[in-house]
């Protein structure tokens, strides 16, 4: 019933439209008015050129100002000082460009509108002008491009020798970590060796694997350089770490990396904001399907120590997934044991039935 | 000399026209016509159709981001199993919305709805020709777009519903039909679809470029174009040059969907196995797609840009301002569309040595648009400005143009692109320097040649307010999105209550979807005017704008052939508006320099001697009486 009402009214504010429309068609003829005429309707769009102008530059200001706050990101890294300070630098050039243009442009609409009996400036060309707006602008983007490649070298450059290497695999529609453990070296992986457990893909051939372990929150610490190494497993996704300016796309088939230093812990960050519950995030950036929206990862960042400490307290992979000793190589298990710290009878135990039927009921 | 040689072609084509005058039958001249302006208008009515669908494809999808807690209940009759049973949108099928909205826009509107709109319907008539160089391979173009169009429709009527993995359909995602549905058959139509649409395009494509060379009316030298045909001829060569490549993309990816090849795919464990193939590059296929999807920008925006050039000199009266640097930065933009593509890549994991390549060539690009730009303002400075609906709409094209074009000097530069990226600034950007600034030369040029396509005048008040309407609307739409983006808010994002960084301006997304619904409500007013005035608007005069180009001295309706006697010749530039000394305040094109002494600039007074030498001058005595 609701429906056929909003149905009906609808029609009938049509039909309205249309009857005021044909009406006024109608006058216009009885007046014997020519449309092509320039009629006062001219005057009404140059001065509503002016309107818009006005309007639409005072809201741009206003809301840039009153709203600052709530649309910038407080950046907490090294090189994101750095680009957002690019950022408005670009913005200052670009928006000076753009109001004067704008209102030389409307207010010539305005200026210029058609008067009877005046005839336009015939203009065809200037070659001086021309060059001029061609030479001032290449000189503004050199500079800005100059500024914009030293930074963009700087950021992309190797990072150092003692960077915390930090793992992030993503997947539809998860992200995990893998640490590299006490020997700082992340161990080699395979995408064939991936299954339900073993979601790394580790090859535990290869004995650094042997202390990696896993987080499903990001760790950092504050103002040691981290190296991100980001890998997908199944479709593309991107590492999108808005307060510290990292986006890296994670391929399938291709591992990529990101350097940074993060300049604030957790804690800092939430006394500056004056928010007790701010944490930071990571978001995915590139399409990856139905959960796309939902693929986030909390970000703690630490001090230095604090870091340290927490990464002491973790425990490695294999030592939470004891049945994949058989995987390691008999000459290795030792040290695999060691290194993962698993004590010799559980290593027994899940050793024992190699090849057999001790592996993993639970 | 090439004078002489011009004539003997116009000759030719005289013929033609005796022998081509035949009354047809309803299929021959209004569904298989070769007639480019029965072409120009079938592209048009698509286009409007495909435009008026994308559109709405855009306010579903604004409804839930606007509105996330709204019941979209009232739908589910024409949604059914994609409305989930909370009444909300089903997130793939959100998906699916944003990428079928983006393939819509860029290929079937502002490609094929507004290339094959004006590069048929104006070339012939501005360059004097009497149709296409090959009339059925004109419509073979048209009829491939329809059947291409057919199918990229039909998948919205199957189960797994149509392509969803972006309007770039980046492999693995777009590869994989385990990754998600829209990856399934509706992926495989899609590839169809572009094939076709692409073989369309080809087709269309070389009709324009042989066209332009070599079939123009005596007189008309390359010199003496428009600004609309020069910006027809770039954009045909750049489609003829970069959609092949798209077209060896969407192979390899059927290969690599259909017949187990990895070109794109790598290393992969999805769905609980660990996929066989190797040594594929995601990364290749994104290099092959932007070397189309850049250059693709400019098949949308070139033809926008001439339809201003000649609107706006047209209407205030002005000879265009700097025709020879307009040509240059034209060709300049057309040829740098090419080396650019890496930029929209900066964050994918090509390396960053290449980044610093793309993003210098990516800015030397902004300075070409810089001086078109200048040069449209120039252009009116102290002229006599007629607000018709083409030319506010031109108008409303620049401003865009300006406020889009520079936020790419952000976007453009690697450093700062890298929070940007993949952002709602990044969404900000391209629909108003692309979309929007394209959409509105394309509504400029139908406004304008409105009255040579129907021989009627659209009504100029209803153009009005569509135009204001539909200006603010967009501003409103797209300039809050800047802020959006800014605060880092993430592309194709569903909803964005899972992250806190992204919880705020629920107050803006809701402004941004209301000022969507009232801007494409605003486009009823204008298909109204539209079909309306194709029966009941005023009948046109011959050229109701008092325009220069030719194709205002052909019939109010004209036939096939386009000129009932000799194809006029040409003897001016396109752009003498207002010349000092003129009676009128225009000489069209086919006045000859003899008759105009009183204008006459020195160096014009000496190609009166050539006018003579080779008889035209008789000609035209003979057209004036």
């Amino acid at each position: 019933m609701t429906t056929l009402i909003v149905v009906l009214g609808v029609v009938l504010v049509l039909m309205i439209l249309y009857l005021i429309f044909r009406i006024s068609t109608l006058v216009s003829v009885a007046k014997s008015k020519k449309e092509t005429d320039v009629d006062s309707s001219n005057s009404t769009n140059a001065l509503l050129f002016i309107v818009f102008m006005i309007l639409g530059l005072g809201g741009f200001f206003w809301y840039s100002f009153a709203h600052f706050d709530s649309y910038t990101l407080p950046v907490a890294s090294e090189h994101g000082a750095l680009t957002d300070k690019l950022f408005w630098i670009t913005m200052a050039v670009t928006v000076v460009a753009f109001v004067i243009i704008s209102i030389i442009k409307f207010v010539f609409l305005y200026q210029y509108q058609y008067k009877e009996g005046r005839k336009a400036k015939f203009y065809p060309d200037n070659h001086y002008l021309e060059l001029a707006w061609t030479i001032i602008p290449a000189i503004v983007l050199a500079l800005l491009i100059f500024t914009g490649l030293r930074a963009w070298n700087d950021i992309t450059a190797p990072a150092s020798e003692d960077a915390e290497v930090i793992e992030v695999i993503a997947q539809q529609f998860a992200w995990t970590a893998r640490y590299p453990g006490k020997d700082n070296v992340l161990g080699d992986y395979h995408y064939q060796k991936i299954d339900a457990i073993n979601e790394f893909g580790l090859d535990l051939t290869d004995n650094k694997t042997f202390d990696d372990f896993k987080s499903l929150e990001l760790h950092l610490p504050k103002g040691k350089e981290v190296l991100l190494k980001i890998r997908a497993k199944d479709v593309l996704h991107s590492v999108f770490l808005p307060h510290f300016r990292v986006k890296m796309d994670a391929v399938p088939g291709m591992p990529t990396q990101f350097k940074f230093i993060v300049t604030k812990t957790t804690e800092e960050m939430r006394e500056e904001t004056g928010n007790p519950e701010f944490n930071y995030e990571l978001a995915c950036t590139e399409i990856c399907g139905q959960g796309h929206f939902s693929m986030k990862m909390n970000v703690i960042v630490h001090t230095e120590e604090d870091f340290a400490k927490w990464k002491a307290e973790q425990e490695s992979w294999l030592s939470q997934n004891p049945d994949y000793l058989k995987n390691v190589p008999a000459g290795l298990r030792e040290s695999a044991m060691i290194k993962a710290g698993i004590s010799a009878e559980t290593g027994m135990k899940f050793t024992q039935g190699d090849f057999g039927t001790a592996v993993g009921s639970n | 000399m090439a004078t002489t040689h011009i004539h003997t072609h116009t000759d030719v084509h005289h013929d033609d026209h005796e022998h081509e005058h035949h009354e047809g039958n309803f299929w021959t001249n209004y569904i298989f016509s070769q007639d480019h302006k029965v072409i120009a208008k079938q592209f048009l009515i698509t286009g409007i159709f495909w435009a008026l669908f994308g559109g709405t494809l855009s306010v579903i999808f604004r409804l839930q981001l606007g509105f996330p807690e709204m019941s979209l209940e009232w739908m589910r009759p024409l949604l059914g199993g994609w409305i989930t049973p909370e009444g909300k949108i089903d997130p793939e099928f959100y998906l699916a919305l944003v990428t079928m909205h983006g393939t819509i826009m860029v290929f079937f509107v502002l490609t094929a709805g507004l290339s094959g709109t004006f590069s048929n319907f104006l070339i012939p008539l501005q360059i004097g020709a009497r149709d296409m160089a090959s009339g059925f391979m004109n419509m073979l173009s048209y009829w491939f777009f329809f059947l291409s169009s057919v199918i990229m429709l039909s998948s919205f009527f199957i189960e797994t519903g149509p392509a969803s993995g972006g309007w770039t359909v980046y492999p693995p995602l777009s590869a994989l039909p385990q990754a998600m549905h829209g990856s399934g058959l509706g992926m495989t139509l899609w590839l169809v679809a572009m094939a076709l649409f692409i073989v369309s395009t080809l087709l269309g494509g070389i009709n324009y470029i042989t066209t332009i060379i070599n079939m123009r009316t005596r007189g008309m030298s390359f010199t003496r174009m428009p600004l609309t045909i020069w910006a027809f001829f770039f954009t045909a060569i750049i489609g003829l040059l970069s959609f092949p490549v798209l077209f060896a993309a969407a192979l390899l990816l059927i290969f690599d969907r259909s017949f187990g090849t990895s070109f794109f795919l790598s290393d992969i464990y999805i769905g609980g196995e660990a996929l066989a193939n190797v040594g594929g590059s995601p990364i290749l296929f994104q290099h092959l797609f932007w070397f189309l999807g850049h250059p693709e920008v400019y098949i949308v925006l070139l033809p926008a840009l001439g339809i201003t050039s000649e609107i706006i000199a047209t209407n205030s009266r002005k000879p265009i301002f700097g025709y020879k640097a307009m040509i240059g930065s034209m060709l300049f933009i057309a040829i740098l569309s090419f080396i650019v593509w890496a930029h929209h890549m900066f964050v994918t994991g090509m390396n960053p040595f290449l980044g610093s390549i793309f993003m210098l060539l990516t800015l030397i690009i902004a300075v070409p648009s810089a001086v078109k730009i200048f040069n449209y303002v120039t252009t009116l400075w102290k002229g006599n400005i007629r607000f018709t609906s083409g030319m506010l709409f031109s108008i409303g094209l620049v401003s865009f143009f300006l406020t889009g074009g520079i936020t790419g000097i952000f976007l453009g530069n690697s450093a700062i692109d890298i929070q940007l990226h993949d952002t709602y600034f990044v969404v900000a950007h391209f629909h108003l320097v692309m979309g929007s600034a394209s959409f509105f030369g394309m509504l400029a040029g139908i406004y304008h040649w409105y009255p040579k396509m129907f021989g009627r005048m659209m009504n100029e008040k209803l153009g009005y307010v569509h135009f204001w309407i539909t200006f603010v609307g967009v501003y409103m739409v797209f300039f809050p999105m800047h802020y959006i983006g800014i605060a880092g808010f993430p592309r194709r994002y569903y909803s964005f209550t899972n992250f806190e960084f992204a919880s705020g301006f629920t107050d803006l997304n809701a402004l941004v979807s209301i000022a969507a619904i009232l801007t494409l409500s605003a486009q009823f007013i204008f298909l109204f005017n539209f079909f309306y005035s194709m029966f009941r608007g005023r009948p046109a005069p011959a050229n109701p704008w008092n325009s220069t180009t030719l194709e205002w001295t052909t019939p109010r309706n004209p036939g096939h052939g386009n000129w009932p006697g000799e194809i006029p010749a040409v003897y001016r530039w396109p752009y003498d508006y207002s010349k000092p000394g003129a009676k009128e305040d225009f000489i069209p094109q086919t006045v000859p320099y003899s008759e105009t002494p009183e204008s006459n600039l020195p160096h014009e007074n000496e190609l009166i001697k050539l006018e003579s030498s080779n008889g035209n001058a008789i000609v035209v005595e003979g057209d004036k009486h």
